[in-house]
């Protein structure tokens, strides 16, 4: 090893040993009962789809991202998501209210450049990798279920 | 004709005289500990411009005109602008500039542009290329989000190692003449720092990033100068925050040219109270641009401050090199600063 | 009574848990939470695949569906009844033909946000 390289490996232990963490627990528990609240409502929605609604278990499924998805926009429009994320982390981040927040976070703050090139475009700055990942595993998987069946 | 000293460091033979300076913040730092000693608090942080770009050039051009004001002179009167900010093409000083008028030379430091701007003017000045020069130096929390991080309204955790990107800019009118009657900080010296990389490339880690850097050049200045940490009643560096702080002491130790806490000013830490969630502390080029203009010269003209080394510190990073894999290197340049009466 | 209250609780306690081991990947990995929602498509649809992910949705409701290891399960069913009702063509409608309702109203309220609100200063 040479001697930049041992000198930056003492450093970056150094680094570690000094950086404050965040504290593991709290973070987890509070993620745990956002994320659940979230969960618990999508739960609400998809039983008054199936239920009052009389709708299809697909579209009740349907109806519950809609209603998830505008209210977390909302919320995000109105500057109460990103609070709600502050406190939260992971249980604003991985419902699919997070998803929406991705978009309509980028889309308002790119909304100065344009409606084309700044909302247009950058909409999908953190969503898209979401979609190209999802898409492209769903087309994958799709074509392997197909070549079993030929098979 | 400045003195050359070691690899880094110049002697200014006529050291540049501090003329006046200012300082302008918006409303997050107005409520800081620092609150009372800026010359303008923004508690708009639009400053009632339409984009967030606009509200940076506006707190760019506030902070040269006060400080031009103070010194009863316009923009006419200053030969060169100094200066720069953390966006593409130091968007937010070039557009100030186009309003101002003045001459005008970008400077990139990343955070380090203040000291950058005044290590570069001091030597312009005492070159004889200019009689009187303003340096200056502005960042914006919400335009650097945007160039670093994320859109504001995405709900994400800053790590206790973050830190807050000061809504500031400062600026310093210095002079040339040093036979100025009453009491005046003065540059003496001016240490040049290289890029230091450590292999840190957590962007969530500004000053672990930078304090290598800040390590380097200051154990340069007091070798090249032939000083020691004793000559100076403070180091002050610019934005290392609470980690870097602690890192910058345990490189300078290591290196034998022990910092005592005492001793050591970080403008990160100054600038917001610990109840403000600012995490690690502030950063960007405002930070060390306020902290200079608001607090340690009218400290030094007050007497309580003789000597000072200032150095701001930067991290050369971009969005591009980092997602490409490439280390956050930093860079730090320093400044002596001395008060002087005649 | 108690089995309506249990449906809740499952949901409660599954969506809160998935949500736990995001933060958990967040805080251990330092992962940006792009990169979060990515690997959470991405896995929810080999779940989805591999057959594990419906049985869980059955039973725990919208504990498993709203976070986005759902939505990767949506994708990955609708590929799969895709392919079994249209053949190759399938593989490449279905996935996006389950999860339009989510996407589309994602891409409409984030262009209709951006027109009626301004971004804002995080709030101290």
């Amino acid at each position: 090893m040479n001697q930049q390289a041992k000198k930056n490996q003492w450093y970056l232990e150094l680094v570690q040993k000094l950086t404050p963490k965040s504290e593991l627990g709290k973070c987890l528990l509070r993620s745990f009962w956002v994320g659940g609240v979230i969960c618990f409502l999508g739960q609400c929605l998809l039983m008054t789809g199936t239920g009052p609604m009389i709708l299809s278990r697909e579209d009740a499924a349907a109806f519950t991202s809609i209603v998830l998805v505008f209210l977390a926009s909302l919320l995000t429009g109105v500057g109460v998501y990103d609070r709600i994320g502050k406190y939260a982390g992971g249980g604003s981040i991985v419902p699919i209210t997070g998803f929406a927040n991705s978009i309509v976070s980028c889309a308002m703050e790119y909304r100065r450049e344009g409606l084309v090139m700044g909302v247009g475009a950058r909409l999908f700055q953190i969503a898209g990798p979401v979609l190209v990942y999802g898409i492209g595993s769903s087309v994958v998987i799709g074509l392997i279920a197909w070549v079993v069946e030929v098979l | 004709m400045a003195e050359r000293m070691g690899k880094q460091t110049s002697r200014l033979s006529r050291p540049p005289r501090v003329e006046s300076f200012a300082a302008c913040v918006g409303k997050k730092e107005g409520h800081g500990p620092l609150g009372s000693l800026f010359d303008e608090v923004h508690e708009d942080d639009t400053l009632g411009q339409k984009n967030w770009e606009k509200a940076e050039s506006a707190l760019f051009g506030a902070a040269v005109n006060r400080c031009l004001e103070k010194a009863n002179l316009k923009p006419e009167n200053a030969r060169f602008l100094l200066g720069g900010d953390l966006l593409n093409q130091l968007a937010a000083s070039c557009f100030a500039c186009r309003d101002l008028g003045i001459p005008f030379l970008g400077l990139f430091g990343a955070c380090s542009t203040m000291a950058e701007s005044l290590a570069v003017g001091s030597m312009l000045l005492d070159g004889g290329s200019a009689d009187r020069l303003v340096c200056a130096a502005s960042s914006h929390f919400c335009t650097a989000e945007r160039q670093f991080r994320f859109p504001l309204e995405l709900g994400t955790q800053r790590p206790p190692s973050a830190q807050w990107t000061v809504t500031g800019a400062g600026a310093v009118l210095l002079h040339e003449q040093d036979m100025a009657a009453g009491v005046y900080p003065a540059v003496t010296h001016v240490t040049v720092g290289k890029p230091i990389d450590f292999g840190v490339t957590d962007a969530n880690n500004m000053g672990a990033a930078m304090a290598p850097a800040a390590a380097a050049t200051i154990r340069q200045h007091f070798y090249d100068a032939s000083r020691t940490v004793d000559d100076y009643d403070f180091i002050v560096t610019g934005d290392l925050g609470r980690v870097g702080s602690e890192l910058l002491r345990e490189l300078l130790k290591k290196e034998g040219a022990s910092l005592p806490e005492k001793k050591h000013i970080d403008c990160g830490l100054q600038i917001f109270a610990p109840e403000q969630d600012s995490h690690a502390g502030g950063s960007g080029c405002g930070c060390s641009a306020s902290v200079l203009c608001a607090k340690l010269l009218p400290d030094m003209i007050a007497g309580r401050i003789r000597r000072m080394l200032f150095v701001a510190t930067g991290a050369l990073m971009s969005t591009t090199t980092g997602n490409e894999g490439e280390n956050i290197p930093g860079i730090a340049h320093a400044v002596a600063f001395e008060r002087m009466e005649a | 009574m108690w089995s309506f209250f249990w449906t809740f609780l499952k949901a409660f306690v599954v969506g809160g848990l998935l949500c736990a081991i995001g933060e958990l990947l967040i805080l251990k990995t330092r992962l940006t939470s792009a990169r979060i929602l990515v690997g959470y498509v991405t896995a929810g649809a080999i779940l989805g695949a591999v057959g594990v992910w419906q049985p869980l949705a059955d039973w725990a409701g919208a504990g498993a569906t709203v976070p986005l290891l759902g939505f990767g399960n949506t994708l990955a069913q609708g590929a799969l009844r895709a392919v079994k009702n249209r053949g190759i063509l399938g593989a490449f409608t279905g996935g996006v033909e389950a999860t339009a309702a989510g996407i589309t109203a994602a891409i409409f309220f984030g262009y209709l946000m951006a027109i009626l609100f301004k971004p804002k200063m995080k709030a101290e």
